[in-house]
């Protein structure tokens, strides 16, 4: 697409779009949506489903809206009456093989067929006294089921495993009213974006044997949120149905994961479902944790950390958040800090269709976010650190075995900020928090892409997000101080220490986020 | 000539003039008949010299489309900096044809030739001949031919001695109409599914593996040695008709006639006199009731309309239906038109490539009701219907397979309703069982 | 739709048996020979596959393998390639395989009369059937190209013209 801009005008609405724009993108841009199933803006248009035709005044016939691109002076008509006409045609055609399955399918309520044949559509089929065409049910991979009775040959499943993901395991068999998408037999749909033929494929006819049956598109709350899987940073929907996450789905971002995740971070969900939580604040009394409030904890870690002398230790999990991480280190200024945050290691991943992106190596969505703000990877060398330390903070960091014995060797203060319960006898206090899941905040990929992700689920108990324990502390008691309340405000506290996040705004970031630019000279990072 | 019979005075004999004659299919005998001489011509003239010439002759393409020649071969990039490709299309597969057959297998040097100069013309070094599986004699001769003319310097890497190269691959196809659909052919070609592909890119801009390629039918590159020979204003004066369209054309006629066959005629020659004079009429007892004149993706035309016609593109037109092909299905009184339109729909819905949902839902579903209709289960609704469906189907999908099988319905229904109606009002017995 | 083409492929799957490689000596030579005509592997798809149908008289599944892997295809491309074209068989089939015309312009000069003849003196009883004496396989095609020589018909690469009910019994004479 180039900078020129062509002027068009679509259901009377004169707008001016990039040249080689398509008409469907240009219509979206008027606020029209015309109806489709073949196109998908990050697939190649094959133009097959001819759903989307248009009038174009001077074309002698309908042409389609996905292929079709502008032209200088062009005028469209969406809903002329030849136009809605030849859409109800195509419905009509959809329909005739297309069973009853709705208030068994697990699209309904997300079907761009029921959806447009409700727009559109003649109320009544005429294709009656012929049987609908029959297949049976197929197991296409790990997690995918392939319905054929239902499918309405769009392709977009076969073009993603070939153009996208350049592993051609799926094809459009037969031909003619017989065609099918098939799959060979020594091959499986398991390549590690597979997942994302179920989000492409308008209709039921690709189900996600993990969502099977789970729950009705209509019962799910979705939230838009970041995938904590890898360093990546693909955008996500949380779909929560009664406070329990039921599936997650791509959020489509054209900077940083198009309309795809991987198939790792998809099923990277359980853990927001744990029930085992810490729920309470514990402060040691003698031998054992005991439960107590907020304030007294608050006080308690206060009063610590202004006892400690010499240096600290943060070991923190690489899936905490900017905001976090930042007023944890904030908070213990004043001493000689060694941070780090975990990164798992993986296996990397590609999708060979998109430049730049992969699930990564790195599994830790905030490993940029924590460099910038002072932290170092955690290889083993910060337990080292632990045990001259004056104070150590765990900040939801898994603990092995070995790190548990680090720990309980440490002859400082351990305070630990924990999701599920460590192993941590000598800890000081344990205080509970909230997953990502469970809170507002930003995670910085890794092209320093800052996102937002949004609270999908509420806090078991008296779980609270760590900025705000470090919040408070950081206030310090009594009735003027003026600790963040919301992560909004906990981000604007970064910007004064470490000037990258400087004059930005959650606001700011919207859906999709934006790159952080580089510091400028002379203005140190905090590390 | 109207092989297998002899020639008629009415016809006018070129392409067609060594059909049957074994001597013609060897390289030494086509060279005996004056063979070969035009692409020596050619390799000695510029490129942009014989597009002119092929263009001043009005040659149009005979693969259904009738799409001028020579203009054709003009889109193609004048600088070669990327190959060219040629695509001989020897697919021939519209029910009703049967013309290219005959000359690859009597005549295939005539093609060789023609494929040669046409190659050098666009600037192509290769020339692919997409010859249609079930054509197992045209491929033998084809193979042989393209042997001797490699041996005898007439094809390879000096044609002619003239430093000019042209190679000529043969290639099968493996059942599928579609593939004779220019962009489906280019896509079988490359290994893939005859889907017919979105236009634009056209084939002069993107074509056979993304590169600048020039489709044509058999008919029309064998034509092409003839016209540089005897010079394009001959050509251009073969006309009986319509002045844009010239040249000779060959006229596959099958069906109910006394001597079906191939007939070579002047463009613009009376449909008369192909139906009576060369194929000798109805078999004895009987009368015409319909001819689709050009392959049976084309309008049925009644009696009356075929008899009125002037053979050529513009001529039949005039008369509500199509040059096409050129096949000529002529059907006799006896013939269920009911059943015969519900034959072709069917093969349509059975070749649908199966991209387009106007195509591959509505083929199906037209069969089905015309099948019913058969059954004696029709229903007066089912003419809308019908006719809804073939709206439907009508210039709205990649190619036009889908229209085709909408001409038959649309101009059966129109030109034979009261055969419908007897089924549907049960005063003629059901020839399908029920569905 | 009624009226069966009788097509040897399907959803099912074929049966399974150990695969012999189709391209190894002069027929590797002959698909390298074909590498040099086209300026992708891809494009020898359909000439490999013919090779295989020629060598085995159907391609299976695991011949769909060795073409995937020798033309750096995957096989389920290579599969929804073969089930496009009507020529290649899915299942194995009869020693001889009956192709016959039946569109309109046959249709018209008496095909179905001859279908029936061929189910009949082949004993294949129907369509896409194999004869119990393994000899034939019998199908409806479409268009031959041949419409003027009615009924045309294919038995393996011999294509027979003006073919009559009264002629078959000798034409199935002459297959063994
Ligand atoms: C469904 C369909 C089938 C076709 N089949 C043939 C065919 O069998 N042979 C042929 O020469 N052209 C066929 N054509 C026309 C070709 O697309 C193309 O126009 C032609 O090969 C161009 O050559 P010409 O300009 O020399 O006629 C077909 C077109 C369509 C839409
Ligand atoms: S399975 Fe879904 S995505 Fe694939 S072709 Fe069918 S409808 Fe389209
Ligand atoms: S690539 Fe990384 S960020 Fe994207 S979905 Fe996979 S795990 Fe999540
Ligand atoms: S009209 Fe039919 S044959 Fe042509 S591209 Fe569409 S589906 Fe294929
Ligand atoms: S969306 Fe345009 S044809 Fe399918």
């Amino acid at each position: 697409m180039s900078d020129e801009l062509v002027n068009v005008t679509i259901d009377g609405m004169q707008l001016a779009v990039p040249k080689g724009t398509p008409i469907i993108e240009a219509a979206k841009q008027a606020g029209l949506l015309v109806p489709h199933y073949c196109y998908h803006p990050s697939l190649p248009s094959p133009a097959v489903c001819r759903m989307c035709l248009v009038e174009v005044e001077k074309a002698p016939k309908l042409m389609p809206a996905c292929v079709t691109t502008v032209a200088e002076g062009q005028v469209v008509h969406v809903n002329s009456p030849s136009a809605k006409k030849a859409r109800e045609g195509v419905l009509e055609l959809l329909l005739i093989n297309h069973p009853l399955d709705c208030p068994i399918c697990d699209q309904s309520g997300e079907c761009e067929l029921q959806d447009y044949t409700f727009q559109e559509g003649r109320p009544a089929t005429r294709y009656q006294e012929f049987a609908k065409r029959y297949n049976p049910v197929e197991d296409f991979g790990p997690d995918v089921l392939y319905v054929p009775n239902r499918c309405i040959l769009c392709t977009r499943c076969v073009r993603f495993m070939e153009d996208v993901a350049d592993t051609p395991v799926l094809n459009v068999s037969e031909r003619g009213d017989r065609a099918y998408i098939g799959i060979a037999e020594q091959q499986r749909l398991d390549h590690p974006w597979a997942g994302n033929v179920v989000d492409l494929c308008p209709v039921g006819s690709l189900l996600s044997k993990d969502f099977l049956h789970k729950a009705r598109a209509w019962d799910l709350d979705k939230t838009a949120s970041v995938c904590p899987g890898c360093t990546q940073g693909c955008n996500i929907n949380i779909d929560t149905r009664d406070d329990v996450v039921v599936r997650i789905r791509p959020r489509p971002n054209l900077e940083v994961n198009r309309h795809f995740i991987c198939d790792y971070g998809r099923m990277n969900y359980r853990w927001m479902n744990r029930g085992d939580r810490v729920e309470a604040p514990l402060v040691r009394d003698g031998g054992r944790h005991v439960a107590t409030d907020w304030d007294t904890a608050l006080d308690r870690i206060g009063q610590a950390i202004r006892g400690v002398s010499g240096s600290a230790v943060i070991l923190a999990s690489g899936r905490t958040s900017t905001e976090s991480l930042g007023l944890v280190r904030l908070m213990l200024d004043g001493l000689e800090v060694t941070a780090a945050v975990q990164v798992p290691l993986g296996d990397e991943a590609p999708l060979a269709g998109i430049p730049g992106l992969a699930l990564r190596r790195e599994r830790a969505p905030n490993l940029a976010g924590a460099e910038l703000l002072g932290y170092g990877v955690d290889g083993g060398e910060t337990w080292r650190e632990v045990s001259s330390a004056g104070l150590v903070i765990v900040l939801d960091a898994e603990l092995g075995p070995e790190e548990e014995a680090a720990l309980a060797a440490a002859p400082g203060l351990v305070i630990v900020l924990a999701t599920l319960m460590p192993e941590a006898r000598n800890a000081e206090m344990i205080l509970p928090i909230t997953t990502m899941a469970e809170e507002n905040g930003t995670y910085v990929n890794r092209d320093r892409r800052i996102q937002r992700f949004q609270q999908a689920k509420a806090q078991p108990g008296m779980a609270r997000p760590a900025w705000w324990i470090a919040g408070e502390v950081l206030a310090g008691p009594g009735p003027d101080a003026s600790a963040p309340s919301t992560a909004a405000e906990a981000f604007a506290l970064l910007g004064e220490r470490w000037p990258l996040f400087a004059g930005i705004t959650h606001g700011d970031l919207g859906y999709t986020g934006r790159l952080l630019t580089q510091a400028p000279a002379g203005v140190g990072s905090a590390r | 000539m109207g092989y297998p019979h002899p020639s008629h005075p009415k016809e006018t004999v070129v392409l067609s003039k060594h059909f049957g004659d074994p001597e013609a299919r060897t390289y030494a005998g086509w060279v005996r008949h004056g063979g070969y001489e035009a692409l020596r011509k050619a390799v000695g003239m510029s490129r942009e010299a014989i597009v002119e010439e092929v263009k001043a002759s009005g040659l149009r393409g005979r693969g259904g489309a009738g799409f001028p020649t020579g203009l054709k071969w003009s889109f193609m990039p004048k600088d070669v900096v990327r190959p060219h490709y040629l695509v001989c299309n020897a697919d021939e597969s519209e029910p009703g044809t049967f013309k290219d057959r005959e000359i690859m297998r009597w005549t295939p040097h005539a093609l060789i030739e023609g494929c040669a100069i046409a190659a050098y013309a666009i600037g192509a070094e290769r020339c692919y001949v997409y010859i249609r599986g079930e054509f197992t004699e045209p491929w033998k001769v084809m193979n042989a031919a393209v042997e001797e003319a490699v041996a005898a310097g007439a094809l390879g890497d000096d044609v002619f001695g003239s430093g000019k190269r042209i190679e000529i691959v043969l290639h099968r196809g493996a059942g599928a109409y579609i593939c004779g659909e220019e962009t489906a052919m280019m896509n079988s070609l490359e290994g893939r599914r005859g889907n017919p592909r979105i236009k634009p890119p056209y084939p002069a801009v993107a074509g056979l593996f993304g590169m600048p390629t020039t489709i044509n039918n058999v008919e029309t590159l064998a034509a092409v040695p003839h016209i540089l020979n005897r010079g394009a204003a001959w050509y251009k004066a073969l006309c009986l008709g319509n002045p844009k369209s010239t040249g000779t054309k060959l006229v596959s006629v099958c069906g109910h006639v006394q001597r079906p066959g191939n007939y070579e005629v002047t463009m613009g020659t009376p449909m008369r006199d192909i139906l009576y004079d060369m194929c000798g009429g109805p078999p004895a007892g009987r009368t015409i009731k319909a001819v689709i004149p050009g392959g049976s993706s084309v309008p049925i035309m009644t009696l009356e309309e075929a008899e009125s016609a002037l053979f050529d593109y513009e001529g039949v037109v005039e008369k509500g239906s199509m040059l096409g092909s050129a096949g000529m299905i002529v059907m006799d009184d006896r013939t269920d038109m009911v059943y015969q339109i519900w034959r072709l729909a069917r093969f349509y819905a059975h070749e649908s490539c199966a991209q387009c949902t106007q195509c591959r839902e509505g083929t199906a579903w037209t069969t089905r009701v015309l099948e019913r209709i058969l059954a004696g289960k029709g229903k007066q609704e089912d003419f809308q219907l019908l006719l809804d469906l073939s709206e439907n189907m009508t210039g709205k999908t990649i190619c036009v397979l889908s229209d085709s099988c909408a001409a038959p319905v649309v101009s059966g229904i129109q030109k034979f309703r009261s055969e419908f109606e007897a089924y549907i009002a049960g005063a003629r017995e059901p020839s399908l069982a029920a569905v | 739709m009624s009226g069966s083409h009788g097509g040897t492929a399907g959803h099912g799957t074929a049966p399974a048996e150990e695969h012999i490689p189709v391209f190894t000596g002069p027929t590797r030579a002959r698909l390298e020979q074909l590498f040099t005509k086209y300026p992708t592997r891809q494009a020898c798809l359909l000439p490999a596959l013919w090779m295989v149908q020629e060598a085995r008289g159907w391609i299976s599944e695991q011949a769909i393998g060795e073409v995937a892997d020798v033309l750096e295809l995957t096989p389920a491309y290579v599969k929804g390639v073969v089930t496009f074209y009507t020529m290649y068989h899915t299942h194995p089939v009869g020693r001889h395989f009956v192709q016959v015309c039946t569109t309109s312009p046959c249709n018209i000069c008496g095909a179905e009369d001859v279908v029936k003849a061929l189910l009949q003196e082949t004993g294949c009883g129907e369509l896409g059937a194999t004869s119990p004496d393994g000899r034939f396989t019998v199908i409806e095609v479409e268009c031959l190209g041949a419409c003027g020589f009615p009924t045309p018909i294919l038995v393996d690469d011999d294509f027979i013209e003006n073919v009559t009910p009264e002629k078959v019994r000798g034409i199935v004479q002459r297959y063994q």
